[in-house]
């Protein structure tokens, strides 16, 4: 009973939440719905049963993304509004709409075929203990998922190079100015070819 | 009354749904980020549900791995978001046009 | 012996390839009439030593190599060399050798030296095959080969630009080459019905075997073969509904009217009624075998008559090949195979003669064929006036020249088969035969110079020409004296036919009659055309404008007739089919390349540059590959 409600609280508030981020004007807005929704989201794992995957929702969406978002937001200054124009707002609702009937269509399909086998099913260990969900995780994901593990590691590595060197080389001007330095360039070759045609000569 | 999967999957769709409507309808760059990462939460959800009903680990994993693309996706998204606000002084998507033909 | 056979029928082929293959682009060379010329030669040697050979051994079947062997269906590349093949392996080698020389001097001047060399040689190629194959598929090769040779050669001039059928109605060479290859196109489609209808109820080409089994098949499946066969030999032989082709193929070069349009080519569809001896002589077909004779009859006096007013020289030439060609099928169709064979000879010799004569004519007056405007040409064309005065002679049928033996055996062999009315037919057209071939003689050589006004000034063909047509004049001379030893040799093959004791008695009478009638022909023609000054030919506006003359000048209004009722509704009906065509073919091409080309248009509005766009189309895709795949998951 609790777990129907619990259901029900976590999957209205994210739905509003949700629907906060994609329709408010307001960025401030818009991020505060968001961050708020992902603490729901987490809930919905913890109601699952998945509570690794919800103390990383926590820890990395809650925590880290929305920190960078923020920061992106103070950044651009973005609290004073974007005059969206919108054309086609009913299509744009009709594709949406379409969208979610499809999922659910797509999503009750295998359970209406009931064709999926679990491959690492909840199991006991050994002595016929339940293992807790956290343990099995690390068990399953340094064991099978183990070098897609590795890959996201080196992935998040190159990400974060990335974000720096796009956000932080070269602040003061613009990447897109770099054919002036293209010239310079091209004048001390010419400086190097005159200098060693005189050290021939 | 039992929560089913078909509950959380049907949560998931809609979730979806309104991260897509977000992403066709904002101009907004920033906006747009959000939009995704509706999407990508709505997408977990579901993976951690049918994992859930199987008794299956794997749906689980899935949804750590989006969590990891998701957190580097951001890193560098804003990094270029940076880039584009020093071009062109906004976000609007309507300004960017340099494509086209 | 064996070895003799190849050479005899691939030196042409190699003589074709020679000349088509390494010189087709390049300037003329006399390398290449040299050459071709003696490879023919070759090709005459090998045939004459067969020829020994056969009189002495009889026949010579070689099998080269199997060609068709598929199920049931078999058939070997075979030659067979007996009697009757190799007659006209003599007679093809030999007018051939001397058509090439000759053409070596005609065609001197021509930008496509080679090109003809190779079609002419590739001719004689195909035309070995159509007497030698030992079938009758390989008798078809052959068939279909001189078709399309003689479609080559008559358009060798090809650039000569059409004229309309008021101004001339045999307007041009490509159109003469289309009219002759179409027209034996439709024959030929007979023809293979016949040589279905053998293979659906005997099972075999080979003659050999058809003929064996021939008397055991229905009367009624007899006669439609051999109607096929003969409709096949109508089309090759220019027979009276499907002649028309063979006056207006003379716009090829003279040496092809030659070798092709008078000696050779046309006379195989006679050769394919010699060949079927054995079917056209059975009791069942003996309707067909008097439909044969009687239309041979019938085109004899049917061309002869054309002949009588036509102007052109070359025309005259051609139709009396025609008539000629009737004697030939009137003899064939009474069951005198020997004599039709003997003729064919015979004919070949002194028509081609009388043709490379006509192109000696041509040639000094730079391709001018109006008889009207020759005329006392014997002072400068001698060598060639005493060639076309032997050949006349031996066309009309005087005695000791060849056309005298065997022309009246064809006329002795009518009457002795009670077939008075295609005897009186064949008399009264050996008449007119020497009436009209000594006409154009009397035209051209005799009688007041008009060519001297026209401006032109004829001068005599090259001396080794002259030399190399000789062989011909000889023959057409001395070929009848040979009768009786050609007889002897060729009925080892072909069925005898002996003339019964009465018309034996009347042989010296019945010939007499033909001779007297000939000789009238020629003294009227001599009156009429030969004299000079006061004597000398006038044109008569009035006789000219008769019906009569008209009647015959139009040959009867046949080509009219087929132009009028033939081609131009089958133009009517092209052009609607064509709209039609192009309606519905072209217009589905057309709307499809127009959908595409406004899908485009349309789609072009996407590309607008504006990212936001760009990601609402993308959404559009995105769903709609949610929806495959939701469907796909459904339907799998």
């Amino acid at each position: 009973m609790y777990e129907v409600i619990a259901f029900y609280v976590f999957a209205v508030s994210t739905t509003i939440l949700f629907t906060i981020t994609a329709m408010s004007k307001n960025v401030l807005y818009a991020m505060s719905s968001l961050a708020a929704g992902m603490v729901m989201i987490s809930g919905l794992f913890f109601l699952l049963g998945a509570d690794f995957l919800g103390v990383v929702q926590l820890i990395v969406y809650v925590g880290a993304v929305m920190a960078l978002y923020a920061f992106a937001m103070m950044f651009f200054d973005a609290t004073k509004d974007i005059k969206e124009r919108h054309q086609n707002a009913p299509l744009v609702f009709l594709l949406g709409g379409l969208m979610a009937v499809l999922f659910v269509v797509m999503f009750s399909a295998p359970i209406i075929g009931d064709n999926i086998q679990a491959l690492y099913p909840y199991a006991v260990d050994e002595f016929g203990n339940s293992i807790k969900n956290a343990e099995y995780v690390g068990m399953i994901l340094f064991t099978k998922y183990l070098i897609p593990f590795e890959v996201a590691a080196v992935m998040l590595l190159v990400a974060m190079i990335a974000g720096i060197i796009l956000a932080g080389k070269k602040m003061d001007y613009s990447l897109t100015e770099c054919e002036v330095s293209d010239e310079e360039l091209k004048v001390e070759e010419l400086d190097i070819a005159e200098k060693l045609k005189k050290e021939e000569a | 009354m039992e929560i089913g999967i078909s509950h959380y999957l049907i949560l998931s769709g809609i979730l979806f749904s309104i991260g897509f409507v977000g992403v066709l309808r904002r101009k907004n760059l920033l906006m747009l980020f959000f939009a995704t990462e509706i999407m990508l939460n709505a997408v977990n959800v579901a993976f951690a549900a049918i994992g859930n009903y199987y008794g299956d680990l794997s749906g689980q994993m899935f949804a750590f791995f989006i969590i990891a693309v998701a957190a580097s996706e951001v890193a560098v998204g804003l990094g270029l978001l940076i880039l584009l606000h020093k071009r062109y002084g906004s976000l609007d998507l309507e300004v960017i046009s340099s494509m086209k033909g | 012996m064996e070895k003799f056979v190849y050479i005899a029928l691939f030196a042409p082929f190699v003589g074709a390839l020679f000349a088509g293959l390494f010189f087709a682009r390049s300037p003329k060379t006399h390398l290449v009439g040299i050459v071709n010329s003696s490879l023919i030669a070759v090709a005459f040697v090998s045939a004459v030593t067969l020829a020994l050979h056969v009189a002495e051994h009889g026949a010579v079947h070689v099998q080269m190599m199997t060609w068709i062997a598929v199920g049931d269906l078999n058939i070997p590349f075979g030659f067979l060399v007996d009697e009757v093949s190799v007659t006209m392996m003599l007679v093809v080698t030999l007018v051939s050798t001397i058509v090439h020389i000759y053409s070596t001097g005609y065609m001197n001047h021509d930008k496509g030296y080679n090109r003809f060399f190779s079609y002419l040689s590739a001719f004689v190629f195909s035309m070995m095959i159509l007497v030698m194959s030992d079938n009758f598929a390989g008798l078809f090769i052959g068939w279909e080969g001189v078709g399309v040779c003689s479609w080559l050669l008559i358009g060798f001039w090809y650039h000569k630009e059409d004229k309309t059928f008021e101004e001339n109605p045999s307007i041009s060479p490509s159109w003469a080459a289309n009219e002759a290859f179409i027209m034996n196109r439709i024959a030929d489609l007979g023809m293979l019905v016949g040589i279905f209808l053998i293979y659906w109820n005997v099972g075999s080409l080979q003659y050999d075997v058809v003929f064996k089994a021939l008397p055991h098949l229905a009367d009624g499946l007899l006669v439609a073969i051999a109607m096929a066969l003969f409709i096949g030999a109508m089309g090759k032989s220019a027979q009276f509904p499907l002649h028309t082709w063979l006056t207006d193929a003379m716009e090829g070069p003279t040496p092809v009217s030659a070798l092709i349009h008078a000696a050779t080519m046309v006379t195989a569809g006679v050769f394919l009624v010699i060949r079927a001896n054995p079917l056209f002589s059975l009791d069942a077909v003996h309707g067909v075998s008097m439909f044969i004779a009687s239309l041979g009859a019938f085109v004899a006096f049917y061309a002869a008559s054309m002949a009588l007013s036509a102007r052109d020289i070359k025309r005259i030439v051609a139709l009396s090949t025609l008539s000629q060609l009737g004697y030939m099928f009137a003899a064939a169709g009474l069951g005198a195979y020997w004599i039709a064979l003997f003729h064919l000879a015979a004919h070949a010799f002194f028509k081609a003669l009388l043709f490379l004569g006509a192109g000696n004519v041509m040639h000094a007056m730079d391709d001018e064929l109006d008889i009207f405007k020759m005329g006392g040409m014997k002072k400068v064309m001698r060598g060639s006036y005493i060639y076309m005065g032997i050949a006349s002679f031996a066309l009309a049928g005087l005695p000791i020249m060849a056309g005298f033996y065997s022309k009246d055996a064809i006329i002795e062999t009518a009457f002795n088969d009670g077939s008075f009315i295609i005897w009186g037919i064949l008399v009264i057209t050996a008449g007119m035969t020497a009436f009209y071939s000594f006409r154009q003689v009397f035209f051209t050589f005799h009688g007041e110079e008009r060519y001297k006004a026209l401006g032109f000034h004829p001068h005599d063909m090259y001396k080794y020409v002259l030399v190399a047509m000789a062989p011909l004049a000889v023959l057409a001379i001395s070929f009848g004296w040979f009768m009786d030893n050609f007889h002897e040799f060729i009925t080892k093959n072909l069925p005898d036919y002996e003339m019964s004791h009465e018309t034996h008695h009347l042989a010296p009478y019945l010939g007499t009659i033909v001779i007297v009638l000939a000789l009238i022909g020629i003294c009227i023609a001599y009156i009429k055309y030969a004299g000079k000054g006061d004597k000398a030919w006038k044109r008569n506006e009035k006789k000219e404008n008769s019906f009569i003359y008209k009647l015959v000048a139009n040959q009867y209004y046949v080509p009219k007739f087929y132009d009028e009722f033939i081609v131009q509704p089958y133009t009517v009906a092209s052009d609607k089919f064509w709209e039609m065509d192009k309606a519905i073919v072209d217009g589905t091409v057309d709307f499809i390349a127009k959908v595409i080309y406004v899908s485009g248009d349309v789609s072009r509005g996407m590309q607008n540059g504006n990212l936001s766009s760009y990601l609402n189309w993308m959404g559009v895709g995105a769903l709609l590959l949610v929806l495959g795949a939701g469907i796909s998951a459904f339907i799998g």
